[in-house]
């Protein structure tokens, strides 16, 4: 079986704090894993490490056979990994638009941008025909910071999905919006995991979320993977419910 | 092709172009000449650091080094005094770009204050070497070769060098921010981690933009050398100059086109003006020291932005349109 995405054996510590010891993930192509854990855990952590953007102390990561451990956040991006932010992240002084076109191309040199228009027509196209897919193409001309936080969970979900990474991270995309949205959301995914054959990773604390979306689910506690295995496994294992509520084993430690 | 705005800009620029022809008297064309210098410089200026966000308060450094390159190479190469010495502005221009990229390597590694404070303390090195090198003839600077013009018209080619150089930061300013070179910096100046996160080549685009900005600096420097003849280091490198700079584009509109135009034109004409009658140095001072409290607090984007979006009603469109769409993909209302 063959993973597109695979952390092996990841740890690294901030300090004194070991955010991640030993922690190891696996993601098979055109699914959608799902990573969940008690609050600090770890999950971020592993994110920005698989993004490039903290370096690990040890480990692997492998993306599509090729080891990727210590590249920069935009070599990964070129390579197709795509990332949404915990607390979203967008450009708040310019134009939903401008915001959609800063990611269209996934890589192309720096020297080209000085000589190239901020767009060209058919990137325009088909920044809005993401942004129609997420439902906010009638704001593309509003400054983004104006945006409500759900809007700006789309517009995030769309300026990355419009370079066409294979494999794309979201970090809670259902945390702080509402019910409708959730679903709204939840259905984007399924639609493009089916008809475009997307990867997904995402992290979720809205466990119904992660439970109805995901083919696999890793958990990870006190940055170790704890086990991974379909939703239906999980939800049966015993030590997944300890790490949660806090039960014996941890306590004795 | 013509649109609104770019009526207007044209005929701002012709008003400026026309200006030396109608006002003879060379204590005016002198002020406005000053005005041009700086508008260029800080539309250049701006370029980078109103675009990317990172306040850079070393642009002496450039102004400097633009000064000096053309008071040695005129010595060096035994320029005649004529309109020869004008040869030398691009020259400086390069020289000031050379000088911009070790310092675009170091400073540019830190962010917001601490680039602020990084480019304060490579200025400082910029003065304090100027001051005691054996090369740069220390505190009693450099002797340029004296022009033996008439007094009436010594003005107008200077000033219509000036002119030439807002034209050219003017339009390069117009022409990166319509680029994806631009979208990039202004991405950068938003969330630059993120823009990493999108494929932009952050450190590539910052260095670009800071040695582009250097050019135009520079050769404002030369250009002011040949005009005043002799330059010294501690009007050339002058920390005043960096603040000035800053506090035109601040005043203007930080990051847009116009605004560092307008703060430029507006702050210079201003202080020569009261120079000029009050023969007050430093009563300048105080009053940019209000308007600059008064437009942070009354209008912090600048005057600029603050009368575009009084004219077209931003927040009153944006609230609606945002509410819509809120209820549309909530599916209820708010």
């Amino acid at each position: 079986m063959s993973f597109l995405l695979e952390a092996k054996g990841i740890s690294r510590a901030f300090g004194g704090v070991q955010a991640l010891n030993d922690c190891s993930l696996h993601v098979e192509k055109g699914s959608i894993a799902g990573l969940i854990g008690p609050n600090g855990s770890g999950k971020t952590t592993l994110f920005n490490v698989i993004t490039g953007y903290v370096r690990p102390d040890q480990g692997l990561v492998n993306f599509a056979g090729e080891d990727v451990t210590n590249a920069r956040p935009d070599e990964i991006f070129s390579k197709g990994v795509g990332r949404t932010f915990q607390l979203t992240r967008i450009f708040g002084r310019m134009s939903v638009l401008e915001n959609m076109l800063v990611a269209t191309q996934r890589d192309e040199s720096w020297l080209k941008g000085l000589t190239r228009s901020m767009s060209s027509a058919s990137e325009v196209d088909a920044a809005m025909d993401m942004l129609e897919f997420v439902g906010i193409a009638k704001l593309a001309k509003l400054q983004a910071g104006s945006l409500s936080y759900g809007q700006r969970k789309l517009l995030e979900l769309a300026y990355v999905l419009i370079a066409n990474p294979e494999v794309i991270l979201l970090d809670e995309p259902a945390g702080g919006v509402n019910l409708t949205l959730i679903n709204e959301i939840a259905s984007k995914i399924r639609l493009l995991n089916k008809e475009q054959k997307k990867t997904f990773l995402i992290v979720e604390h809205n466990m119904e979320f992660v439970m109805n979306l995901c083919d696999s689910v890793t958990v990870v506690n006190q940055g170790h993977t704890l086990m991974s295995g379909t939703p239906v496994e999980v939800r049966a294992d015993k030590r997944v419910l300890d790490a949660y509520l806090g039960g014996g084993e941890e306590e004795e430690n | 092709m013509f649109t609104k705005s770019r009526l207007i800009w044209l005929g701002l620029f012709a008003l400026l172009a026309l200006f030396p022809l109608v006002v003879t008297t060379p204590t005016w064309t002198s002020i406005i000449m000053f005005a041009l210098l700086y508008m260029a410089i800080t539309t250049s200026w701006n370029m980078f650091s109103g675009y990317s966000g990172y306040v850079a308060l070393g642009a002496a450094c450039f102004f400097g080094t633009g000064a000096y390159t053309a008071a040695l190479l005129a010595k060096h190469w035994n320029v005649p005094a004529s309109g020869d010495l004008f040869w030398l502005i691009p020259l400086a221009g390069i020289m000031a770009m050379a000088v911009a990229l070790p310092i675009g390597l170091i400073a540019l590694r830190v962010r917001r204050h601490t680039f602020v404070v990084i480019t304060i303390a490579i200025f400082f090195v910029f003065q304090l070497s100027a001051i005691n090198a054996s090369f740069t003839g220390g505190t009693s600077g450099l002797q340029l070769p004296f022009l033996p013009w008439g007094f009436q018209d010594f003005n107008v080619p200077f000033y219509y060098l000036a002119f030439a150089m807002v034209v050219v930061a003017t339009l390069l300013s117009a022409w990166v921010r319509q680029t994806r070179f631009g979208l990039q910096l202004m991405a950068i100046r938003d969330d630059e981690d993120r823009a990493l996160g999108l494929g932009v080549r952050v450190w590539a685009v910052k260095l670009s933009g800071f040695v582009m900005s250097a050019f135009i600096i520079g050769c404002a420097g030369a250009l002011y050398a040949i005009y005043q003849g002799q330059i010294y280091p501690q009007f050339v490198f002058n920390p005043l100059f960096d603040i000035s700079v800053a506090l035109m584009a601040f005043l203007g509109g930080f990051g847009t086109l116009a605004g560092p135009l307008l703060g430029a034109f507006v702050l210079e004409t201003l202080q020569l003006w009261l120079t000029e009658n009050y023969s007050s140095g430093s009563l300048y001072l105080i009053i940019f020291g209000a308007l600059f409290l008064l437009v942070i607090i009354f209008m912090p984007q600048g005057v600029v932005v603050y009368v575009k979006d009084r004219v077209t009603k931003r927040e009153d469109r944006e609230r609606s349109l945002i509410a819509d769409n809120e209820a549309q993909i909530a599916g209820a209302p708010q």
